[in-house]
């Protein structure tokens, strides 16, 4: 049996010999996650590419010099890409490039309005599930269960059929009806782990009200997780957007989207191939983005990986 | 030394897990007294946690009571309530996951001061200063988030959390598992020296025997739920009287293994039985060298042998009236009171 003795202990303290300075500004929550995404050449790729995006469907038709309501013009039909059509035109003779940049503002539009509206409505009803707990929280599951088993494409051709409207606002409420069910579950999950964790047991022994609890350990700490989970959210929105409109039971004309631009192009694709791979391309290349975006924002703000 | 803080009778913890029940605490009774240092050790499992976590009424006692400044802490008033929580902090064991990743180590210690004391925000950050350099750091740490810090320093701040609310009790869960061993002595130290500063009471959770006996005043070995022996901690290393104990002790390793360590070892076969369906009778007695008929059938109580030495077992019971056993008893434990005697003249 040996016994500590005194000498054994010596240093109390931080060694100030061995001190590492520290930068002079402190490493915040989010410069530390930025660092961390930045150093992601694959995320940060990823992230200039989509801001390329969405300014060339914003500004894309002021470029182009074409303009959004151009009526058709029958001499330049089916005309390929060249140095005036960039992406070539279509079978009404207009502007393809043009065309993709006004169907691409209704495709990313759908995809970010529908991933904001399934993280809100899904964080909230997770959030309170975990809260609640108990008796409540059995119910509120159960019936994300229930929502959740019931076929996707049932619920939003059977919507489209009801409401008898083929706008983005009835496509976005066919798509979010049931949509929000795994951000539930996600949120929930990770609340109620993060409610077991010491720093909530601490704040508990320290008789926090739970309120304050909620406000100052749950919600901060499940962030990170609802933005990761919304990105992710954003090319299942727009790659669902593309298969209802290319069933026809998506955007309807004068209105048009990728999928609708697709759907018109798939007939004549042997002749006219550019009328289809433009959009489609564009529709791949989003949701590519979007994926390695939340993949690098999941490397970068997952607490568990920054040990 | 003689007020007693808390008392802890008959104290029952059992959880649901599905049909079966986990019998995590099962019958404890413990004091601990205004300034000491108690603790609890024992293998992982045996409930030591679980008895933290129920004398801080975080866990609602199956049966029996914790009795705080003699009140029940199951029936304290609000006011009451708020105070028990002030006086008594806990200390953590992961320095990771028990610091709130997105709040500054400024925030975090000033949590529980806003609730329980109404500084305005200047003497707050000055007092918050005052506890970093306490627990050993500097002021300039205040604005650090805990993911700046190394481990030993994360510990640090859960220490300064804990003492901003001036508790005068603290119950450190393993406390320095997890932290590298040099840090370990440092964490130790620093506990120490702010006992000694605040005069506070420390329940000490842990499974490092050596640390044990270098802190403690007095020292419950639990195993499976129950207490199996306390003792001052120093009776306790030189004549540990429950077999458990015993083996416990011999499992320490040794600088000298050619020493005659190797021939006072208790070896312990077989595994912790499960919390859901423990032994009848005695709960060591599927491992026990020494079992007898008794044991399976009756459980023993803890039973004051020498003076403040409580064990629970039958064959102490028997040893104390019975001359053979008593001396079987000796024999073995004088030796090992003399093998310590030696390393500490070495030291």
């Amino acid at each position: 049996m040996e016994r500590l003795i005194k000498s054994d202990f010596v240093i109390e303290g931080p060694d100030k010999t061995q001190e590492i300075p520290f930068d002079s500004v402190p490493v915040t929550y989010g410069r530390d996650a930025w660092n961390r995404f930045r150093k992601n050449k694959v995320a940060l790729t990823a992230a200039i590419l989509l801001l390329l995006l969405i300014f060339m469907v914003i500004f894309g038709p002021i470029i182009s010099g074409y303009s959004i309501t151009e009526s058709t013009n029958t001499a330049i039909r089916n005309n390929p890409p060249d140095s005036k059509h960039w992406f070539g035109t279509d079978t009404m003779g207009r502007d393809l490039f043009n065309r993709v940049c006004v169907g691409g503002r209704v495709s990313i539009a759908i995809g970010f309005f529908g991933a904001v509206i399934v993280t809100v409505l899904g964080s909230l009803y997770g959030g309170f599930a975990a809260l609640l707990g108990g008796k409540a929280d059995m119910v509120m599951m159960r019936i994300v269960d229930i929502l959740s088993s019931i076929p996707n494409l049932l619920v939003i051709i059977l919507i489209s059929v009801i409401v008898d409207s083929k706008g983005i606002g009835t496509i976005l409420f066919a798509m979010t009806v049931t949509g929000w069910c795994p951000t539930a579950r996600i949120v929930r999950s990770q609340m109620l782990q993060i409610s077991q964790s010491d720093y909530c047991l601490a704040a508990r022994l320290m008789d926090i009200s739970p309120l304050k609890i909620v406000i100052r350990h749950l919600i901060p700490n499940t962030m990170s997780v609802i933005i990761v989970d919304a990105t992710f959210r954003v090319p299942g929105f727009i790659f669902s957007e593309a298969f209802l409109s290319y069933v026809g039971l998506g955007i309807q004309p004068p209105g048009t989207s990728w999928g609708a631009q697709a759907a018109g192009a798939q007939g004549m694709f042997q002749f006219y191939p550019w009328q289809l791979l433009f959009p489609a391309g564009m529709i791949a290349l989003t949701m590519l983005v979007f994926t390695l975006l939340g993949d690098g924002l999941r490397d970068a703000l997952d607490p568990r990986l920054r040990r | 030394m003689s007020d007693m803080l808390f008392e802890v009778r008959d104290l029952k913890c059992y959880f649901k897990s599905g049909k079966k029940t986990v019998k995590a605490l099962d019958g404890v009774s413990f004091g601990i007294y205004k300034g000491e240092t108690l603790s609890i050790v024992g293998e992982s499992g045996c409930g030591k946690t679980t008895c933290a976590r129920t004398l801080l009424s975080v866990y609602t006692p199956t049966e029996g009571a914790v009795i705080w400044n003699g009140k029940d802490t199951a029936s304290l008033s609000r006011t009451e309530r708020t105070t028990f929580r002030k006086e008594n902090q806990m200390v953590f064991q992961d320095p990771y996951a028990c610091l709130n990743p997105r709040m500054t180590v400024s925030e975090i210690i000033g949590e529980g001061m806003k609730r329980h004391f109404s500084y305005s925000g200047e003497k707050r950050q000055k007092i918050i200063n005052e506890l970093l350099e306490t627990v050993g750091l500097t002021a300039e740490y205040a604005s650090r988030f805990p993911h700046e810090l190394s481990g030993g320093q994360r510990q640090r701040i859960g220490i300064a959390r804990a003492l901003a609310l001036e508790p005068e009790c603290l119950v450190c869960d393993e406390p320095v598992a997890a932290l590298d061993v040099s840090i370990q002595a440092q964490i130790i130290n620093l506990l120490m020296r702010l006992q000694a500063e605040r005069n506070l009471t420390y329940l000490m959770i842990s499974h490092d025997l050596t640390m044990v006996r270098h802190i403690s005043d007095r020292i419950a070995v639990m195993y499976l739920g129950v207490i199996v022996e306390l003792s001052d901690a120093e009776a306790l290393y030189e004549n540990p009287l429950h077999p458990y104990t015993k083996a416990l002790f011999s499992a320490i390793p040794q600088a000298e293994p050619e020493s005659d360590w190797l021939k006072h070892r208790v070896p312990l076969l077989g595994e912790v039985p499960n919390p859901i369906n423990p032994p009848s009778g005695c709960k060591f007695c599927e491992r026990c060298p020494y079992v007898m008929e008794r044991c399976r059938k009756e459980a023993p109580q803890l039973q004051e042998q020498e003076e403040g030495h409580f064990v629970a077992c039958w064959k102490s019971v028997r040893s104390t009236s019975s001359h053979s056993q008593q001396r079987l008893c000796r024999g073995e434990s004088t030796g090992f009171a003399l093998q310590i005697h030696l390393t500490q003249e070495n030291a």
